[in-house]
């Protein structure tokens, strides 16, 4: 634990760096493109009328996806997750590993750590595979942004064809690289 | 369009109620990991909305076709699709992006095929995956991921 909170500081530290370098670039865009409208003041009222309307919509939901993912990062820990994950079997696998993956709790550098124990625990490749894409490209509220900005048509198409063919991939590298594993699974 | 905004807003306020009933002191800190990624994400937000803004008056959607619209086609998407696998940018971020590509002419696929390898592949976060699951598992996950979103973005380009 000691030296995961140590690991945390120094996160923390270098990250405060990165997000005072991030606002930076941020200024520097912004000035950049002041100075392009300056030359070009005829693209001007496209330019911040467009960027205005993404704006408000951006604002209307960012400070709800982060409360929620907020929310799951603190109440949901890592031991429940490997918990329910490591035991789970049969067609609640994949299915459990996509709903764990999709809650919201945190950037994909948290997930590989987790897929590790999940893997010593002696959890599926298959599930560990779906479980580690389903945190990476199906997260609750980022399919909700979606939803706003690209519609339902294309949202729910594309998280349909995501969940069969990531399921497929898990199956697929399991028989790939790993069948001695699964044999062993299987005798057991 | 609006729906999505309420619902986002309704299920944070029925967590955070939720929460609070359960466990005041973790929802404190909650929300203050909430803040400190607002924070974080902030810039970059801002960022895209500008680079969104200057590209919908500059760049004219006839050039936008060119390269990922309708006439672009295998190149364009492969192509895309590298550049989304490369970036390590929020998909928060790449959905204004997407949005706006397909308001100036962009194609469905191509855009599905970017905001896909975009959060299934990264090459940034490569060294630290074949840490933790081994070389082979990493190249396998992220070759077929790559494949894999390149197919779900060809089939929404049919079907959508």
């Amino acid at each position: 634990m000691n030296i995961q909170n140590m690991e945390k500081t120094r996160k923390q530290n270098s990250s405060s760096i990165k997000i005072f370098r991030d606002y930076l670039i941020f200024g520097a865009a912004l000035a950049a493109g002041g100075v392009l409208l300056l030359i070009f003041p005829d693209k001007k009222e496209a330019a911040v009328t467009t960027a205005w309307s993404y704006m408000r919509e951006m604002m209307a939901v960012l400070p709800a996806v982060m409360i929620i993912m907020g929310l799951f990062s603190v109440f949901i820990s890592k031991e429940q997750v490997v918990k329910y994950l490591g035991k789970a079997s049969g067609v609640k696998g994949p299915l459990l590993a996509i709903f764990f993956g999709a809650l919201p709790t945190g950037p994909l550098y948290i997930a590989f750590p987790l897929a590790s124990a999940l893997i010593k625990k002696g959890a599926r490749i298959s599930n560990v595979v779906v479980f580690i894409s389903a945190w990476a490209c199906i997260k609750i509220p980022q399919e909700l942004v979606e939803l706003q900005f690209l519609g339902f048509k294309f949202m729910g198409t594309r998280l349909l064809l995501t969940i069969f063919f990531v399921i497929l991939m898990g199956l697929l590298i399991e028989q790939l690289a790993f069948q001695k594993k699964q044999k062993h699974v299987h005798t057991r | 369009m609006k729906s999505a905004v309420i619902l986002i807003n309704a299920l944070a306020v029925v967590f955070l109620v939720f929460a609070f009933f359960k466990d005041r002191e973790k929802t404190r800190r909650s929300i203050i990991v909430a803040a400190r990624s607002f924070l974080r994400i902030l810039p970059l937000v801002l960022m895209i909305i500008v680079i969104v803004g200057l590209f919908s008056s500059f760049i004219p959607p006839s050039e936008i076709m060119k390269f990922i619209g309708a006439q672009a086609g295998w190149s364009g998407i492969l192509a895309i699709a590298a550049l989304g696998a490369v970036l390590h940018i929020p998909a928060l971020v790449s959905y204004p992006l997407a949005a706006a590509l397909l308001q100036s002419g962009a194609t469905i696929a191509p855009v599905a095929a970017f905001i896909t390898t975009l959060t299934m592949v990264g090459i940034i976060t490569l060294p630290l995956e074949i840490k933790e699951l081994g070389i082979k598992l990493t190249i396998l996950r992220n070759s077929l991921s790559f494949i894999l979103a390149v197919t779900i973005a060809l089939i929404m380009g049919m079907i959508l």
